[in-house]
């Protein structure tokens, strides 16, 4: 050791630098259009007039123009105000979803890989026999029992994935369990609910959040799924799964309606992945 | 892009025969975070036909990768910038990337360190070994068998004839070493390549494996490169040797000249750092207080219980320790041997099957969960691997704040005062508190290992293999900073080593143990290599015996000198509980060593004994 290396003065050595998430353009801009539809979702209806969701007297899919920005439906709906109406659907009941899903399959998964032997025989056990649902036919049996709601269907689409979630989490938690800094941890005196938190948890956050943005394109898959069954969100309200299932009609005229949800869908989970892939620290692994 | 026709091979030695090489102006850069900078810094060097070339240095040398660029090649995220490479008539790195593969594995030939990561495990070994002489069309599929087996033979590989129908994973580590050699030689390449082909070994594989490679590598003439840190193996192996340094020459000379005179400062901290001088202990042991810790008729193993109480794979049995106040007992054996067990069962991570452990003449309960915090905090684990032992998420000062903050409940500016005391005790600069251990050196991460087991302020401190995953000179470094904690902490040790030279620097008795185990302890001073069975001066167990002999010493001819070990037959019938040792026992006494468990006997001066042997001289004096 140079002893020059330093001249070692008081404590802290370094003003402790809180490091800001300095993120890539292609995080940023995943993070802007993130941002854009979240505030799309939250302040976008109030600057519609209540009438959006009435047929309108417009042409059936009409093209872009000054009118209908982004054209009209197969009912002459205005698509912008449908597209803004289905935010809050798509963004709020997509995004809890899979939030949900990741959280609790995760801390499942934590608890089942540090506690071991029985608590991760009777959670795994449980997982398969979600996992062997059809996740469509547990959707149905879900609405048939409490009926069709905005909170139903973001805890179904929870339930429905958090099997996968926690297939994954509990293999990775698996093998961070078998490092020797869990041994010391261990060897220390920690507690379960520590290791779990501080000593496994960060290190399987990498690859938790690229899970995370591919589970949230499942969920808007499965959400438009759902609505196709007629057992989403319910007419006339519509996620952008359902835009493009009732517009569906206007894909041989190539009409608008049919293609603005669909890229808005793909620029929401485009997005979401962009600003995941960038997060920092994830680059090293 | 070269005007020489690869394909038909203009400089392709004669069979057998090896090429010289030349290296001139060698310059290899790396991409880092703040663009490339260059590794290696124009190396010139060359090797005769039938020399074997040695390079040597720490890791982060450049050894390996200048090593790699004799075949043309560059490590993700490296590239050759300048210089040139010879081989025989060949511009290496003149020739396109397809002359380039045409030329590996048939006029160069490289060996792996690990070759239990470099074969196929769904392949029989043969298919792999004939595998280059294959890709590049040099014979039949036949020939190749044919040349393999003599190959086989030629190193020494039990049964020749039929190891190439097996599965990788049916052969020992050695013998896949050697497996490895000769795929490496089945095109009668110009150059070897030998990247620290026995640093992964035992000792007594290393031997055997050494001998092997040097006896085909003088047999078939062929020039060679080996890469190693080991300066003791490089002395037995190497003609000349080139001492590198952060990708820069030292000293290039002959193998005696290196060894015998160097004239370069950093050789001689190599070969300073190469003979371990004994660290003083701290003041002698009390050997009438009650121990610190001891260890009685300890069995444990892995897996569920059976009725008997045991695990179903049991790994200790029968272990008798007692570690003193201020001592240093240093535990050494073969990988396999139950050594890293032993110091799990002590820390409480793996419940022992039988017998008791006590510290400070307490029983301690068998698990963590009914281990007082106490109990834990004077008790504490260094393991091998520094990179595993510390949470790559957690800075250095949170990863040391954490056993300040449970066992002494310090917080504020006492914490941050102690973490900088630590940091200062363990010679770390105080600025890589804020650090991550992904950014820190493997010396300085096992440093800061150290410093948190010294966190808890612990009675005893288990260290698992400590100084194996470093560099020589920073091995010693660190061992030297255990020595100076031991005096003045009066801190006891459990040190466990399969590195006989290691253990003997530091600890005051070694225990040595063979599958399982305690075959004997001797204290420091007879545990010397000179001494044992062949002096007659004291009794020793033949494994004992064998590890002693076969540490690499660190001058030339050693090898020669040590005979080689005639291969002995595995015992037949056995009686259940007889010697452990029994199948690689050169002394073994057929009607006793096979019927009845080995006595244990104390010795005389100190230590212990688990040996029939050990009371037939005596007997018959």
């Amino acid at each position: 050791m140079p002893a020059s290396s330093a001249p070692a003065p008081a404590l802290p050595a370094e003003p402790p630098r809180r490091r800001l998430p300095r993120l890539p353009l292609p995080g940023l801009l995943g993070l802007a259009v993130i941002l854009f539809w979240l505030a799309t979702a939250l302040f976008g209806p109030w600057l519609l007039s209540p009438e959006a969701n009435a047929p309108g007297a417009d042409e059936v899919f009409g093209r872009l123009g000054a009118a209908h920005p982004l054209g009209t439906d197969y009912l002459g709906r205005d698509i912008l105000a449908r597209l803004v109406l289905g935010a809050g659907y798509t963004v709020g009941v997509a995004i809890v979803a899979t939030l949900l899903a990741s959280a609790g399959g995760t801390a499942l998964a934590l608890l089942a890989a540090v506690r071991g032997g029985w608590a991760d025989g009777t959670l795994s056990r449980l997982m398969d026999t979600l996992i062997s649902i059809p996740s469509k036919l547990f959707a149905l049996i879900m609405v048939a029992a409490f009926g069709s709601s905005v909170t139903l269907l973001a805890l179904t689409a929870a339930l429905i994935y958090v099997p996968g979630v926690f297939r994954i989490a509990r293999s990775l938690a698996v093998n961070i369990n078998a490092m020797d800094y869990v041994a010391v941890a261990r060897s220390r005196g920690e507690g379960e609910l520590y290791i779990m938190r501080h000593e496994i948890l960060p290190n399987m956050l990498g690859p938790m959040l690229a899970d995370l943005g591919l589970r949230f394109v499942y969920v808007v898959l499965l959400l438009a799924g759902l609505s196709f069954l007629g057992l989403g969100v319910q007419p006339p309200e519509a996620d952008w799964g359902s835009l493009v299932r009732e517009n569906l009609g206007g894909l041989p005229e190539g009409a608008p309606a049919v293609i603005v949800p669909a890229l808005a869908i793909a620029s929401l989970t485009i997005a979401v992945n962009l600003l995941i892939d960038n997060l920092p620290g994830r680059g090293e692994r | 892009m070269s005007a020489a026709p690869p394909s038909s091979a203009p400089a392709q030695a004669a069979p057998g025969q090896g090429a010289a090489v030349a290296v001139r102006g060698l310059r290899i850069a790396a991409k880092g975070a703040s663009g490339e900078h260059t590794i290696v810094h124009g190396l010139d060097f060359d090797i005769a036909p039938g020399e074997v070339l040695a390079l040597i240095g720490e890791s982060g040398s450049g050894k390996t990768t200048t090593a790699l660029a004799l075949m043309g090649y560059a490590r993700q995220g490296c590239r050759i910038v300048g210089g040139s490479v010879r081989i025989g008539d060949i511009d290496v790195l003149g020739l396109d990337a397809a002359a380039q593969r045409r030329l590996r594995g048939r006029t160069v030939a490289y060996i792996a360190q690990s070759a239990a990561a470099s074969f196929n495990p769904s392949r029989t070994l043969m298919d792999q070994v004939v595998e280059p002489a294959l890709i590049h069309r040099l014979m039949s599929r036949d020939e190749a068998e044919r040349r393999a087996v003599a190959l086989f033979r030629e190193l020494a590989l039990p049964r020749p004839d039929s190891i190439g129908q097996r599965y990788p994973h049916q052969v020992s580590g050695g013998q896949l070493q050697r497996l490895m050699a000769a795929m490496a030689l089945i095109s009668d390449p110009a150059l070897v390549i030998l990247d620290e082909p026995t640093t992964a070994l035992d000792v007594t594989t290393q031997i055997e494996v050494l001998r092997a490679f040097r006896r085909v590598v003088r047999e078939r003439g062929t020039s060679a490169v080996y890469v190693t840190h080991d300066l003791a193996v490089v002395a037995q192996m190497a003609d000349r040797i080139l001492v590198l340094r952060h990708g820069a020459a030292r000293e290039l000379g002959d193998t005696r000249q290196i060894i015998e005179a160097p004239a370069d400062d950093y050789t001689r901290s190599l070969l300073a750092a190469a003979h371990p001088a004994p660290r003083a202990g701290g003041p002698a042991a009390d050997a009438t207080a009650t121990p610190l810790l001891s260890v009685r008729g300890l069995a444990a193993g892995y897996g569920p219980r059976g009725a008997d109480g045991m695990p179903a794979v049991p790994i200790l049995a029968d272990i008798d320790l007692t570690v003193r106040r201020g001592q240093a007992i240093g535990v050494i054996g073969e990988s396999g041997s139950g050594k890293t067990t032993l110091a799990r069962v002590v820390a409480g991570l793996v419940a022992p099957a039988r017998g008791e452990v006590l510290l400070d003449g307490a029983l301690l309960p068998p698990t963590l969960a009914r281990r007082s915090k106490d109990q834990l905090r004077r008790i504490q684990i260094v393991f091998q691997i520094a990179d595993t032992a510390l949470n790559p998420a957690h800075t250095v000062e949170r990863i040391l704040a954490r056993p300040l903050q449970l066992y002494h409940g310090l917080s504020g500016a006492a914490l941050q005062a102690r973490i900088a005391r630590l940091l200062d005790l363990v010679q770390l600069p105080s600025a890589v508190a804020g650090r991550l251990p992904g950014g820190l050196s493997g010396g300085q991460k096992q440093r800061i290992n150290l410093a948190r087991a010294l966190a808890a302020e612990p009675d005893l401190i288990l260290a698992d293999e400590v100084t194996s995953a470093l560099d020589t000179v920073v091995g010693a470094a660190v061992l030297d900073l255990m020595a100076e904690l031991r005096r003045e902490l009066g801190l006891s040790y459990l040190f466990i080593s399969h590195d006989l030279n290691t253990v003997r620097a530091v600890c005051d008795e070694v225990v040595v143990l063979y599958a399982g185990r305690k075959v004997e302890s001797v204290p420091r001073e007879r545990a010397g290599v000179a001494e044992g069975m062949a002096t007659g001066s004291a009794a020793r167990h033949p494994y004992f015996d064998l590890l002693a002999r076969s540490v690499p010493e660190l001058r030339l001819g050693w090898l020669d000198e040590t005979a080689a070990r005639e291969a002995q037959q595995p015992a037949g019938a056995r009686a259940a509980g007889c010697c452990v040792f029994l199948d690689r026992c050169p002394v073994r006494l057929a009607g006793v060593c096979d019927s009845l468990p080995p006595p244990r006997r104390s010795l005389p001066g100190g230590g212990e004994i688990l040996c029939h042997r050990a009371e037939v001289p005596a007997a018959r004096a």
